[in-house]
């Protein structure tokens, strides 16, 4: 099998045993990007040199004995709206094109300290607002299952790299769903840590009350790896937590035994039924079945309050951006329009603002501003926090008699590019089961469970673990994807078409 | 049922300093209306005796040792101003005065 | 321009009208760093040299709470007599601004760190005034902004404007009074009287630099009228720009005078911010806001809840210094003074001056002496507050105990605070520099720290045991055992040095 074709853990192996060297699995990927990417558009940024550096720095320490971590070397893909100093952070946005900042976020100078080789920037929503990488200022990202298809959202960018074999490894972001949705429509593995898990310096904001890091990949394995890299206590995150990070490597390696005996499964009832898409439902009773099988105890858990996560969701989320991107008025960086010594710095703001956001952002601006507005605080942003509180007591109650909980990742598989754009409400509802772990900060994985036999397209598996318990997500997804790959005869996403390589 | 009117829709982008389009805020105003009608269901469940979650990790008290780190240079702090002159930021002339 | 207003003689104001004052007062903090990141906090840095992503609002950058801010939240409030809250959050205030790196500030709303308290200012005849405070809270401030082009360097005709955000996080304390009421024709002078104790309140905490001209500490007066025997207040007016004590009174005077003037010709006052002019003691409109404020408050959700426990809010209490008034009512009594000359002392802002000299060893006689005779018309001449003279209590007492050791006589005592003020060092410097030799001796502060440890002992003996909790205790009586002028923090140190921790 080519280099690209590997996992990061089998990467790790090699580099490790001196069978390969950095540089030539780094090299791999850019040339598989290369061929490919102008198909998928997974990358806005490539920084082929800088990765090649960071590769031969990697193998030097290697030589030296001095490996930084067991990912020391091995290829990863960055979502862009994580800050870097040597390549743009745009976040999607025209709002700031080329702009360079001029401090790493904490994950970025993490993975650089464990030697992970950064390949690029993955492309997104802008502002990480939406559920299909359509919003991107910069272009659609391509489902590598069907390039007619949206790769999720807002991390499409993160997914369409792993699914395309472009990465074994990426990042994400997951305020309402960005990792796990994204994961789910291109077979991957997303995991949304613990809010508070994983540190958010130097991710630009969207809802800072939600919007979690955390690790994507092709394995569970994979995804504990990188977990592990980029979680831990930060001091310049106040929210970030200050206790060990949850042991998520070692629970991948005892649920790969594959016995879940004494494991609770709750399957939340108000996931299933109208909206669901039938195939994605029987693929999601199959792994059920297989959990079963694995010795777990299934049964049916209900959280009433999670019917209104989603409304919940669409207030929180747009109110904190509406004040998060109020920093983007052309004063100190990023795009300025207006500038003719004629017009106001107020209106130069307004007329900046009105070309660089795109249509979704300013959207969810203006609807962030409303529920804050005097006279509308305690209607919506107000109850939508005392939802909240009801969502994190269902889970409460639900984590006493299971250990986790499952549902379908989205109700939906890949819809077509161009299919929603027209319909906000009807984008929102991909986000429908990942956004109670969002609202409550509780930790939650997509694992692919089949396709859906109606379309051919994969399906995720979403499983949600208390609080800082991150580690019941690597054990029984890890169980499950041992399961899943015996009885389907492999790794589901080596099922993914061939991309034809671009010339 | 909401209604958002066109003014209010004005009034908004003003306060979010959006230069909205006449036709943004016909968009705009039946948009917004739509999602709030969608997510006004959560006036429903949420009775006055549940307390609001503003964070969803409950810790407290965090705080940052009074010692001075090294921040960004002036040149790395101007280097991606739209304008700048004397070592300041330039900006288009203020009107208002604020709080 | 505006035409300058009319405004009604100051005698039939009071005839006519009762005035309600509110004033919200913005203390700037002298921590070392700002109040949610690294950067220093230093007044008169070169433009943008000291900023960082968190205080310039870099897209991904997020704040953390200076403690030691917080801790002077609650030692102000403690001093202003406050309820310390229980549990409180940052909230974001919403609104543009080019100064304001995020368009939000990072502030309080509904939940101050403490509220309900009061101040008793003493008024120039001696009579006492009570203000009731409303509340107390932390916040940043904002950047600085050059205007340029247009006539004046001010905002309104500027062709474009230059920003400098060293200031910009710096932390704010700000301390807002409830209406004041009651004061009739002393509202003026009420407004000073209460500035002026702040400040004095402030600078004996340690807290702030509170120099006015150097905006570390601001005043916003709110004045309106009511007609005499109403209970409903009328509408206010918000003046800003007030750069001096002086400028309070003036300001708050001025006003009156002028709402006095509009509300019995018949117009109406309408509610805006008003910018005083040193020059011509007058205010003037500033721009009317197209849209009405609406700051779409909600809980900062970058930082946690601040939850201070009853043990520190304790400690803190006990390193409270001896405060302005207390030390007043005392200076009276020890120094055997009357109304009058307290009085005086205090208007020519001596008084902390002579009683810190004293405190640091000299004599009351010899400290005020110095202070009222010749370091006043130094003050004069170097056209300086005496506050501002550059010599300290501490140095001016040195001063003395050298003349009364014999070291110098009278004469050269002079040229040694000359030498002093005029940047040359230390008492002793400047004396060893003229060829004396001057045994210095700080041992004070191990002296007391051993004296409260004896007195003591089973306090002692928990730290000892590792209680690094009981030091409080001990850090109070040493605080108050050196009047509040010790370092808390190194007092600290040397307690649990002394006991092994
Ligand atoms: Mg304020
Ligand atoms: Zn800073």
């Amino acid at each position: 099998m080519s280099l690209t074709g590997l996992t990061a853990s089998e990467l790790a192996a090699k580099l490790a045993a001196g069978e390969v060297t950095s540089v030539e699995v780094t090299q791999a990927h850019l040339d598989r990007i290369a061929a490919v990417d102008s198909l998928v558009h997974a990358f806005l940024h490539v920084d082929a040199e800088g990765a090649l550096a960071a590769a031969r720095k990697a193998d030097e320490d290697r030589a030296a004995g001095k490996a930084a971590s067991p990912l020391a070397g091995v290829p990863l893909a960055l979502k862009d709206v994580l800050t870097t100093t040597d390549m743009p952070t745009t976040v999607g946005s025209k709002m700031l094109e080329g702009w360079m900042a001029p401090y790493d976020a904490t994950v970025t100078r993490r993975l650089r300290e464990a030697g992970v080789v950064v390949l690029g920037k993955t492309n997104m929503d802008e502002f990480a607002m939406g559920s299909s990488t359509e919003n991107s200022a910069y272009g659609p990202t391509r489902n590598p299952w069907d390039t007619d298809r949206i790769p999720g959202g807002s991390g499409g960018g993160s997914s369409a790299a792993l699914a395309s074999f472009e990465a074994p490894l990426a990042i994400g972001t997951d305020t309402g769903g960005s990792i796990r949705q994204p994961g789910a429509v291109t077979g991957t593995v997303g995991v949304k840590p613990t809010y508070g898990g994983v540190s958010r310096y130097g991710l630009v904001a969207f809802s800072s009350s939600l919007d979690q890091p955390g690790p994507c990949a092709r394995t569970v394995l994979d995804a504990a790896l990188l977990h592990e890299v980029i979680a831990g206590h930060d001091p310049m995150d106040s929210t970030s937590i200050d206790q060990p990070v949850p042991q998520v490597v070692e629970a991948a390696k005892q649920g790969s035994g594959g016995d879940l005996t004494g494991v609770k499964v709750g399957v939340v009832r108000e996931f299933s039924g109208d909206g669901y898409q039938p195939g994605v439902q029987r693929a999601f009773d199959a792994a059920v079945a297989q959990l079963s099988k694995l010795g777990a105890e299934v049964v049916e858990v209900s959280c009433p309050h999670f019917d209104y996560a989603l409304g919940a969701y669409y207030l929180i989320a747009p109110s904190e951006c509406s004040s998060n991107l109020a920093r983007f008025d052309s004063m100190r960086y990023g795009l300025r329009v207006g500038d003719d010594g004629e017009h106001s710095a107020e209106q130069v703001m307004s007329l900046t603002r009105e070309e660089g956001f795109g249509p979704e952002v300013k959207r969810r601006i203006m609807l962030g501003t409303y529920a804050l507005s005097s006279g509308y605080y305690d209607a919506y942003y107000g109850q939508a926090q005392k939802v909240r509180t009801l969502i994190t007591r269902d889970f409460t109650a639900a984590f006493e008699q299971v250990d986790v909980l499952v549902s379908p990742t989205t109700p939906t598989t890949a819809f077509k590019i161009g299919e929603r754009v027209d319909d906000p409400m009807a984008m929102y509802l991909a986000d429908l089961c990942t956004i109670p772990s969002n609202l409550a900060g509780n930790a939650a994985m997509s694992i692919p469970c089949g396709l859906s036999d109606e379309d051919g397209l994969p399906v995720g598996l979403q499983i949600m673990a208390p609080a800082m318990a991150d580690d019941r997500l690597y054990r029984v997804g890890a169980a499950y994807e041992v399961a899943r790959d015996a009885e389907q005869g492999g790794p589901l996403i080596n099922r993914a078409p061939k991309l034809e390589a671009a010339v | 049922m909401s209604k958002i009117s066109r003014d209010e829709v004005a009034h908004l982008a003003g306060l979010a300093r959006l230069a909205v389009t006449e036709a943004e805020l016909d968009t705009f105003a039946g948009q917004l209306d739509q999602i709030l009608d969608a997510v006004a269901k959560v006036g429903q469940v949420a009775a006055d005796d549940i307390p609001p979650t503003s964070h969803a990790v409950p810790v407290t008290n965090v705080f940052r040792e009074d010692e001075v780190r090294p921040g960004l240079t002036r040149e790395q702090a101007l280097a991606a101003a739209p304008a700048a002159e004397e070592d300041r930021f330039r900006v288009p002339r203020i009107l208002t005065e604020e709080a | 321009m505006t035409a300058v207003a009319e405004i009604m003689d100051y005698d039939e104001v009071l005839d006519r009208f009762d005035p309600v004052l509110g004033l919200e007062v913005h203390v700037e903090l002298s921590t070392k760093t700002k109040m949610f990141c690294g950067c220093a906090n230093e007044f008169g840095a070169e433009p943008n040299t000291q900023v960082c992503p968190v205080c310039l609002g870099l897209p991904g950058a997020l704040p953390a709470v200076n403690g030691k801010a917080v801790e002077a939240a609650i030692r102000i409030g403690l001093a202003l007599n406050c309820q310390v809250a229980e549990w409180c959050r940052f909230a974001r205030k919403n609104y543009f601004y080019p100064d304001q790196p995020k368009n939000f500030q990072t502030s309080q709303y509904d939940e101050p760190i403490v509220f309900d308290g009061h101040l008793d200012v003493v008024l120039d005849d001696g009579e006492t005034f009570r203000v009731d405070i409303e509340r107390a809270h932390m916040e940043e401030d904002t950047g600085k902004s050059l205007h340029m082009g247009g006539a004046t360097g001010r905002i309104h005709g500027a062709d474009y404007s230059l920003l400098d955000y060293n200031r910009a996080g710096v932390p704010l304390i700000e301390i807002v009074t409830k209406p004041i009421t009651g004061a009739g024709e002393r509202a003026p002078e009420v407004a000073r009287a209460y500035v002026t104790a702040l400040r004095d309140l402030l600078r004996a905490l340690n807290v702030s630099d509170v120099r006015m001209d150097q905006g570390s500490l601001r005043c916003d007066a709110n004045v309106s009228l009511m007609p005499k025997g109403a209970s409903e207040f009328g509408t206010r007016t918000e003046t800003k720009n007030v750069n001096s004590l002086r400028s309070v009174e003036r300001a708050v005077r001025y006003e009156m005078q002028r709402h006095a003037a509009v509300l019995t010709s018949g117009g109406s006052i309408v509610q805006e911010t008003r910018h005083f002019d040193e020059s011509t003691g007058s205010t003037s409109s500033g721009r009317p806001k197209e849209t009405s404020e609406d700051y779409r408050y909600f809980p900062e959700p970058d930082l946690v809840p601040i939850a201070p426990s009853r043990e520190w809010v304790e400690e803190l209490s006990q390193t409270l210094p001896e405060l302005p008034w207390e030390r007043r009512r005392r200076a009276k009594e020890d120094w055997g003074l009357s109304d009058e000359e307290l009085r005086d002392l205090v208007n020519a802002g001596a008084l902390e001056l002579i009683a810190e000299t004293v405190e640091a060893g000299a004599a009351p006689g010899d400290a005020r002496s110095w202070w009222v005779a010749y370091l006043s018309q130094q003050a004069n001449t170097r056209g300086v507050e005496l506050a501002d003279l550059a010599i300290t209590p501490k140095q001016v007492a040195r001063v003395v105990a050298l003349v009364g050791e014999g070291k110098l006589t009278n004469k050269l005592a002079r040229q040694v605070v000359d030498g002093v003020l005029d940047g040359e060092g230390e008492p002793d410097e400047v004396v060893a520099a003229r060829g004396f030799e001057v045994v210095s001796d700080d041992s004070e502060l191990q002296k007391a720290v051993d004296e409260a440890l004896a007195a003591q002992p089973d306090v002692a003996d928990k730290i000892r045991g590792g209680k690094v909790q009981a030091a409080g205790a001990v850090v109070g009586s040493v605080m108050k055992a050196t009047k509040g002028q010790a370092d808390a923090k190194r007092v600290r140190e040397l307690v649990l040095k002394a006991c092994g921790q």
